[in-house]
């Protein structure tokens, strides 16, 4: 075929428009595909918020509840625990809760609305693993300063019985502490608080 | 009859290159004569993939994607399924073997140079196939939905939501679900069946294809098309069919045996290749005593865990880890010494390589250990030796003193 009659405005024009309105396209057409991998609305509505009856906790034991598939801790600390904790502050990295992890009203020494039970969300601030409650004293893999605390299986970050992180450990927060709130002197209601729902 | 043969192969000539691309494949492909025991492991990978595609093709008759069914639906295939159980273990002992097989031939590349000019690209989809590869392997994982699969995906997807600014919406778009979940399982079982698999072919063709293109390396790393007879046929070169396909085929054979003796008397390896905690099944609530990935990760895991968090954020190890699997990309330019075999190069990159390798063996056994102050110390110097081997290579291979490269390949 003789090149003399190609119009090469015309194949110019049709390469431009053709690559600019099928560009478009294709991207537009990637934008529902990405968004189906979202959460979906049921994934989303699944978070409702879990009672806990703490009636049955004795002095140093700790219940696990599941919150929007999440272990949450609660904790009944012992008189010598809440003793225990302010003793510690030079060994934490962020003591007073600067880093927000906490609702406003457990940015406390205990982070505890009642200086009695610790409520925490069980996931590690490394890499999500969930750490293993340690209350034992000064065990031989955890050293004799310890006073009781969070140990994390996988790359041995330490928290004391707080949730807040020491130094030297991988993983960089203190434990969350969920919003929640006192339904009854027992009875605490994880995922709601004053302000609402989390 | 064998006229009629003939006669049918011209009519599929005539409509598909059928010859010419045996042809140009096999027949009249030329590869160095001198091959060693090294040059066994690209062939076997290929059959090492074969094995996982056929497997994982029965497995998906007996498997259920969600996590109320998933792993009950595996224990089914290893108790109630009719020989259910060899068809498991093939894909997941297999899977450990493909790595093997992986990791030899690239060592073998590092050893006779085969990612140097003029195989750059074969070298890059090499690796591209590789990362994939460990994606494929990491998305398989998940699927038995035991403890490990669970922990071991809830840190790894974790290692997205360090990503300054983007990290914690990337991993909640990775998972599809606050945690680890139904939602979770059922991707990663479209990406492990359908999305990588995929990716992967294409790539092998074009791993060959690159490779067929330029001609195979050889322990020597003497050029063989610089060298051609009178038919323009390299003098050091023999067809690839049906020389190298027969002893290709001797070293499937002795691969299976090998195989065989994995699959039939220790599938799980003593916990390396199937985790103990992978028996039970996923719970949310409480991570296992010790968790670890699966050991063909481990040096990388290694790597991660030795760099301590900086500034309140995990994503310094995070980097470090991505660096540790992207650098080899960047071997063909790091590597200056124009000498591609290890027998003809100077002492430096012979000391080098040896240190890399008992590094890298290092990093993969702190991996599947838990950390102590000793081995917490121990991985960071095999960290910064690891990193050493390539950010130095630039000086060490330039100042290499080289023996004289033969002008034909030898046999040693």
């Amino acid at each position: 075929m003789s090149t003399e009659g190609v119009d090469k405005g015309r194949r110019r024009f049709l390469t431009a428009a053709a690559s600019v309105v099928g560009g478009v396209g294709v991207a537009t057409t990637v934008v529902p595909f990405v968004l189906t991998m979202k959460p979906s609305a049921r994934a989303a509505a699944a978070g409702a918020p879990v009672e806990v009856d703490v009636s049955k906790l004795e002095l140093g034991q700790m219940v696990t509840v599941e919150w929007r598939g999440k272990p949450v801790w609660v904790v009944r600390r012992t008189e010598q625990n809440l003793k225990d904790l302010p003793t510690l502050d030079g060994t934490l990295k962020d003591p007073a809760g600067d880093i927000i992890q906490q609702p406003e009203y457990a940015k406390n020494g205990t982070r505890s609305l009642k200086a009695e039970y610790l409520i925490l969300v069980g996931i590690c601030t490394h890499l999500g693993c969930s750490p293993t409650y340690r209350p034992d004293i000064a065990p031989a893999d955890l050293g004799i300063e310890w006073k009781g605390g969070f140990f994390c299986p996988c790359h041995g970050s330490k928290f004391d019985l707080a949730g807040r992180v020491f130094n030297g450990v991988p993983a960089p927060k203190n434990l969350e502490v969920p919003r929640h709130k006192y339904l009854s002197d027992s009875r605490i209601l994880i995922g709601e608080d004053e302000q609402g729902a989390a | 009859m064998k006229e009629q043969l003939t006669q049918a192969l011209g009519w599929v000539d005539a409509r598909f290159p059928l010859s010419k691309m045996v042809k140009e494949h096999a027949t009249e492909y030329y590869a160095p004569k001198n091959f060693n025991f090294w040059y066994f492991f690209g062939g076997l990978a290929l059959l090492a993939l074969v094995i996982q595609i056929v497997t994982g093709i029965f497995l998906t008759m007996h498997y259920k994607p969600d996590a109320e069914l998933a792993f009950a639906s595996v224990e089914y295939i290893m108790r109630d399924v009719e020989w259910g159980w060899l068809v498991r273990y093939m894909h997941s002992t297999g899977a450990s073997a493909m790595f093997v097989v992986l990791y030899l031939h690239m060592f073998r590349a590092l050893l006779y140079g085969s990612y140097k000019k003029p195989r750059e690209l074969i070298w890059i989809f090499g690796m591209l196939l590789y990362l994939i590869m460990m994606g494929e392997a990491f998305f398989g994982y998940l699927l038995p939905w035991g403890q490990m699969s669970f922990w071991g995906a809830q840190v790894i997807i974790s290692l997205f939501g360090t990503i300054p600014f983007i990290g914690p919406d990337l991993a909640l778009f990775v998972r599809g679900d606050f945690v680890v979940a139904d939602a979770t399982l059922n991707r990663f079982f479209a990406f492990h069946v359908i999305a990588a698999p995929l990716a992967i072919l294409a790539l092998v063709g074009a791993h060959l294809i690159a490779l067929h293109e330029v001609g195979s390396n050889n322990p020597d790393g003497v050029e063989i098309k610089k060298n051609k007879d009178a038919n323009g046929k390299p003098v050091d070169g023999i067809p690839f069919h049906p020389y190298y396909t027969l002893k290709d085929a001797v070293g499937a054979v002795v691969f299976l045996m090998f195989l065989s003796a994995v699959l039939f008397f220790a599938p799980e390896m003593g916990g390396l290749f199937l985790e103990y905690p992978n028996f039970e099944p996923a719970n949310p609530l409480k991570t296992p005593e010790h968790i670890a990935p699966v050991w063909y990760f481990t040096p990388f895991y290694t790597v991660l865990r030795a760099i301590p968090s900086i500034g309140g954020s995990a994503f310094p190890g995070v980097v470090a880890m991505g660096a540790a699997t992207m650098i080899f990309f960047a071997l063909p330019w790091l590597d200056r010494n124009p000498v591609k075999s290890i027998r003809y190069r100077g002492i430096e990159f012979k000391i080098a390589l040896t240190i890399f390798v008992i590094v890298f063996i290092i990093l993969g056994y702190l991996g599947t250990q838990a950390v102590t102050p000793l081995y917490e110390i121990i991985g960071r110097v095999c960290t910064v030796l690891y990193f050493a081997f390539f950010l130095l290579m630039p000086w060490y291979t330039s100042r290499e003193k080289n023996k004289p490269v033969p002008e034909r390949v030898t046999f040693k």
